[in-house]
């Protein structure tokens, strides 16, 4: 029955979309302890930084993308010297305040600097058209969006795992103290790790506002998405925040076909499920 | 140890009220308009095209009505809050002095204003907000945008004069979608179509396609989708060409932000044949429209909407109603003042009904049409002289 | 374990008997400077009557923000949904008021009790979570409602909000008027008698277990405290304070529309009670006085890009005062009392 396999595709296409633009939360929430309610104003940046060079100076997509990362994770660099990593053992609550009001100011600055109209996002056109497969029309975009989860889930889950890197944040999660006692510069590498988790909120940013739009209440508007998602995944696990985001991409697409009078709630309830039954994530270490 | 605490918090208590007592006191020949709009948040961009139109029509028009300066308080409701709305609009009047209660974006926070007026006994001019209902909380105020069911009770039943026999809506789940639906549906209906199904989609939904695969396969002769403006409109049109609807064979109808000109923009040539029905468009054909927007994009490089139409018309209104006061700014005198006026606006001729107070307008139906400019809404069809048939006074229907 | 440690760092320089019942004793007497900050609250009338309408709003955030402390502050239950239960209590009142009893006195008590056992039954499920899963649930539920009351259009009035409030005259005198007297007035008699109340409270042996369970939760019970059926009973009784401040602002604004249930409103809530001081019952209402008073200044002064200034606002807040404006300021205190201490040995140190 066609319109299933067209549900799950979509449903998995969004759940990826979703993954990209948390995947970097969950990095630094898991990893640092860190809650970053102003994650979305880097993905925020990512997509001005990718709209701005693919209008104004005509660059290509794909070419914005790198650039987008790294405008993020520079700026979340120099934000992190500044103000964050004075909070990384200051609780819960500190946290909060500080990133909502980053938050806010992103947002300001963000209607000063590019008005706050919506965004045109001209993509080129083999990017917007659709490939027939097996009786289903596959949206390119969606075919790309979930290469390039996949890409990036592998590529973390690889640099945690198997490099010096993954083992000293590790060892600095799970023993701040013991890690500093056996020389690890703890943090260069909360820094490194922030800017990492910073820089893929820029990517997601700039994956996602052809789907979503951009204008400057982006970072409060798909807050709460990303939250769920890594609530959902559970603290610090990659593969935690995929599964949850595939799951959640696919129960929302699937519930809004099927009883589209539970379309917005949905969401919601899985995730109220979902915590009720694991309440430390589907992977959760804690 | 606590006693200094609280001491230090009461001080500073005294202190943050203290600061706020000096303000001047308003001068006799001087009017104030307080502007409450949203000029933060979601709907940050609506405000800023109203508050554009506004000062170009202030550039135009001078600041000076019937030898008494014009002064504009601005307030921000940042978004959607009736009891903020309603606070600021007392403190405008008993704080600021204003004289006219403007701009009005927002049905709840209209709503709440319309109290205030209605108490104080001032001149409200309603620059956007759409639902019918507002007008009848203040026999002082007046509207000058448009109404919901304004422009699609009559755009339903033109629909069905041009074959189309069923339809499918798709609409989103809250006030204005649902007035938009319940409105369009009836103007079929009585047209004689047909309502083949109808989805409301959740507030602020980011990804369509599901729904669209629901539509596409009840093979209706048209879809009618409405949905706010901002990213929602190229949302919906990917999923539509991503679903391979092609609004040749299946017609998409809609209220005109589904292609408005940002809309446009991202949507790019998935959106060529779409109809939709609007009080205005930045393309309109008439001279005074041609300046309007030639004057606008050289002031603020980019193109005028109807919220810009709104808060231009809405100044208009208050100049000429000033006029015809010679300044007197009281509220029975202004909205007398305003009953019954008529005047060529950009988007063609205006009334206010002296009955309603609200407006009437020409509803224009337009295509989505590539043109030697790019892509642009273009007239086919005008309905004139269109009442809100959603106000309970008004019995057209 | 002494009575200092239960009491935590809000309460260290008070003088504290050794004994449970004198520690309490000494916390429940009046000091001048909260009778001075009482008395501040009247100040308006006087020096600034152009501004009751936002003041009676202050009061309505203020009172919100308490109930809020009651549980973050008091027994560590963090929430990002809190305006459920504000929202839940001005649709109470709101709809009492459109099906005809428009009377505000009842009209608070009744949505008070409505949002408690509401808030009752929502706390078996809170007070099993913690940390990231509480703030979670807690959202959830706030969005879960919010999305529930705009399908309830046939009730709710949906997005337009509820049409028809008429709040009657307090005692069949006092009329809400444009400049606010009367919404101030009432909203502030409401704050005192209710902040009378949780001030009682904490400050009872109930009180004393309540921060022994935000200090350490798994070793509550081991001296016999009920952890969960405490949380729920704080619990139960915040969310109809919220419920109440709801009410109130329902019946001062007679307007009610969905935002009341929304994310902002309980962020809004959160970044109050953070920027005056957790714990201290007055962090609340000094977070709600420099929040709305700076929000009101600055977005008068610069509509479009005010953000941009509350934003910088809360920064300097945490960077300068991690623990709130009144946890800076008992901390300075507490440097100059200890300083002073120094230079007069033979007074008694506390």
């Amino acid at each position: 029955m066609p319109p299933v396999l067209g549900v799950i595709f979509d449903g998995i296409a969004y759940g990826m979309l979703l993954f990209l633009m948390s995947v970097g939360l969950s990095v630094t929430l898991g990893m640092m302890n860190f809650i970053n309610l102003a994650h979305l104003s880097f993905a925020m940046v990512g997509g001005y930084v990718c709209v701005v060079l693919m209008n104004t100076y005509g660059w290509p997509f794909f070419a914005t993308l790198p650039v987008a990362f790294i405008a993020a994770a520079a700026l979340s660099v120099v934000l992190e010297r500044l103000f964050f990593r004075r909070f990384y053992n200051a609780g819960e609550l500190p946290q909060c305040l500080i990133t909502i009001g980053v938050v806010f100011v992103s947002i300001a600055a963000a209607a000063y600097l590019f008005g706050t109209d919506l965004q045109p996002v001209h993509l080129p056109a083999y990017l917007n058209s659709s490939i027939k497969f097996g009786g289903l029309d596959l949206a390119v975009y969606r075919l790309v969006l979930i290469a390039i989860a996949l890409a990036i889930t592998i590529l973390l889950v690889v640099t945690v795992e198997a490099t010096r890197f993954g083992a000293q944040v590790r060892a600095a999660v799970n023993n701040q103290r013991m890690a500093r006692g056996l020389g690890i510069d703890v943090e260069r590498l909360f820094s490194v790790t922030f800017a990492l988790g910073s820089g893929l909120a820029g990517l997601g940013g700039a994956l996602a506002i052809n789907m979503l739009g951009l204008d400057p209440s982006f970072p409060l508007t798909y807050v709460i998405y990303v939250l769920i998602v890594v609530a959902v995944g559970g603290l610090g696990s990659i593969a935690g925040t995929f599964a949850a985001a595939m799951l959640l991409g696919v129960a929302d697409m699937a519930g809004k076909y099927y009883i589209p009078a539970l379309g917005s709630v949905l969401i919601y309830l899985v995730m109220l499920v979902m915590i009720t039954w694991r309440p430390s994530g589907l992977f959760g270490r804690r | 140890m606590q006693k200094v605490v609280i001491g230090c918090a009461c001080a500073f208590f005294g202190l943050a009220l203290a600061a706020l007592g000096l303000y001047p006191a308003a001068a006799a020949d001087t009017i104030k308009i307080g502007l409450i709009m949203c000029y933060s948040g979601q709907f940050a961009d609506t405000a800023t095209q109203m508050d554009n139109a506004i000062k170009l029509y202030m550039k135009e028009n001078g600041d000076t009505v019937a030898g008494k300066k014009i002064v504009i308080i601005r307030k921000d409701t940042g978004g959607i809050a009736p009891d903020v709305a309603k606070r600021l609009a007392q403190e405008a009047i008993v704080r600021d002095h204003a004289d006219i209660l403007a701009g009005w974006i927002l049905t709840p926070n209209a709503l709440a204003g319309g109290d205030v007026s209605k108490e104080a006994k001032k001149f409200m001019v309603v620059m956007n907000a759409a639902t019918s209902i507002i007008i009848t909380k203040s026999p002082y105020m007046v509207r000058t945008s448009v109404t919901t069911p304004q422009e699609n009770y009559p755009f339903g039943k033109w629909v069905v004069q041009q074959g189309i026999k069923n339809v499918y809506t798709m609409y989103s789940g809250y006030g204005p979608g649902i007035d938009a639906q319940k409105w369009f549906a009836k103007g079929v209906v009585d047209g004689g179509g047909k309502i083949v199904g109808s989805v409301a989609f959740p507030v602020g939904n980011p990804d369509f396609s599901s729904f669209v695969e629901r539509a596409k396969d009840l093979h209706p002769q048209a879809i009618y989708i409405w949905v706010p403006g901002g990213a929602q409109p190229a949302a919906i049109a990917k999923a539509l060409a991503e679903r391979g609807i092609d609004p040749k064979k299946t017609k998409i109808l809609g209220q005109g932000e589904l292609t408005s000109d940002s809309a446009l923009k991202t949507i790019g040539d998935g959106g060529i044949g779409f109809l939709t029905t609007q009080n205005y468009d930045y393309y309109l054909q008439n001279p005074l429209n041609k300046k309007f927007v030639k004057d606008y994009q050289a002031e603020f490089h980019r193109t005028p909407d109807i919220f810009s139409i709104g808060g231009y018309d809405g100044m208009h209104l208050i100049y000429a109603a000033l006029e015809k006061t010679k300044g007197n700014t009281d509220g029975e005198a202004l909205i007398a003042a305003a009953k019954g006026m008529s005047w060529q606006s950009p988007r063609g001729p205006i009334t206010i009904n002296p009955k309603t107070r609200d407006i009437v307008q020409t509803i224009y139906i337009r295509r989505v049409e590539k043109t030697a400019d790019g892509l642009r809404n273009v007239v086919i069809d005008t309905i004139p002289n269109v009442e809100d048939p959603g106000n309970p006074a008004y019995r057209g229907n | 374990m002494t009575s200092e440690t239960i009491a935590g760092p809000a309460d260290a320089g008070t003088d504290a008997a050794a004994s449970p019942h004198g520690h309490l004793q000494a916390q429940v007497r009046w000091r001048w400077v909260e009778i001075a900050f009482w008395l501040a609250t009247l100040l308006p009338f006087v020096l600034t009557p152009d501004y009751l309408v936002l003041a009676s709003q202050i009061a309505i955030a203020g009172l919100f923000a308490l109930s809020l402390d009651l549980i973050l502050g008091f027994s560590g239950i963090i929430s990002l949904g809190h305006a459920a239960y504000f929202g839940v209590g001005a649709y109470t009142a709101g709809l009492l008021s459109v099906w005809g009893w428009g009377e505000p006195l009842s009209g608070l008590l009744i949505a008070g009790l409505v949002t408690g056992l509401f808030g009752y039954v929502t706390s078996f499920v809170i007070v099993r979570f913690r940390h990231l899963a509480l703030i979670m649930i807690t959202l959830g539920l706030g969005l879960l409602l919010q999305e529930a009351a705009n399908s309830a259009g046939w009730l709710t009035g949906g997005f337009d909000g509820l049409q028809g409030i008429n709040t009657w005259p307090i005692l069949q005198t006092l009329d809400f008027d444009l400049y606010g007297y009367t919404a101030y007035s009432y909203s502030l008699a409401v704050l005192f008698v209710i902040f009378l109340i949780a001030r009682r409270l904490v400050h009872s042996p109930f009180g004393l277990a309540l921060r022994g369970i935000r200090e350490n939760n798994h070793r509550m019970p081991a001296i016999g405290a009920p952890v969960h059926s405490h949380s729920r009973t704080i619990y139960t009784l915040a969310a109809g304070i919220a419920g109440i401040a709801g009410a109130l602002l329902t019946e001062t604004t007679q307007t009610v529309s969905l935002e009341v249930l929304g994310f902002q409103r309980s962020a809004d809530v959160l970044v109050m009670l953070i920027i005056g001081g957790t714990g201290r019952l007055y962090g609340g209402l000094v977070g709600a006085v420099v929040y709305m008073v700076a929000r009101d200044q600055f977005s008068g002064l610069n509509p479009q890009y005010w953000y941009f200034w509350i934003g910088l606002l809360l920064i300097g807040v945490v960077m300068f005062l991690p623990t709130g404006i009144l946890g800076g300021v008992a901390f300075v205190a507490e440097r100059l009392k200890a300083a002073v201490a120094r230079k007069r040995p033979w007074t008694k140190a506390p």
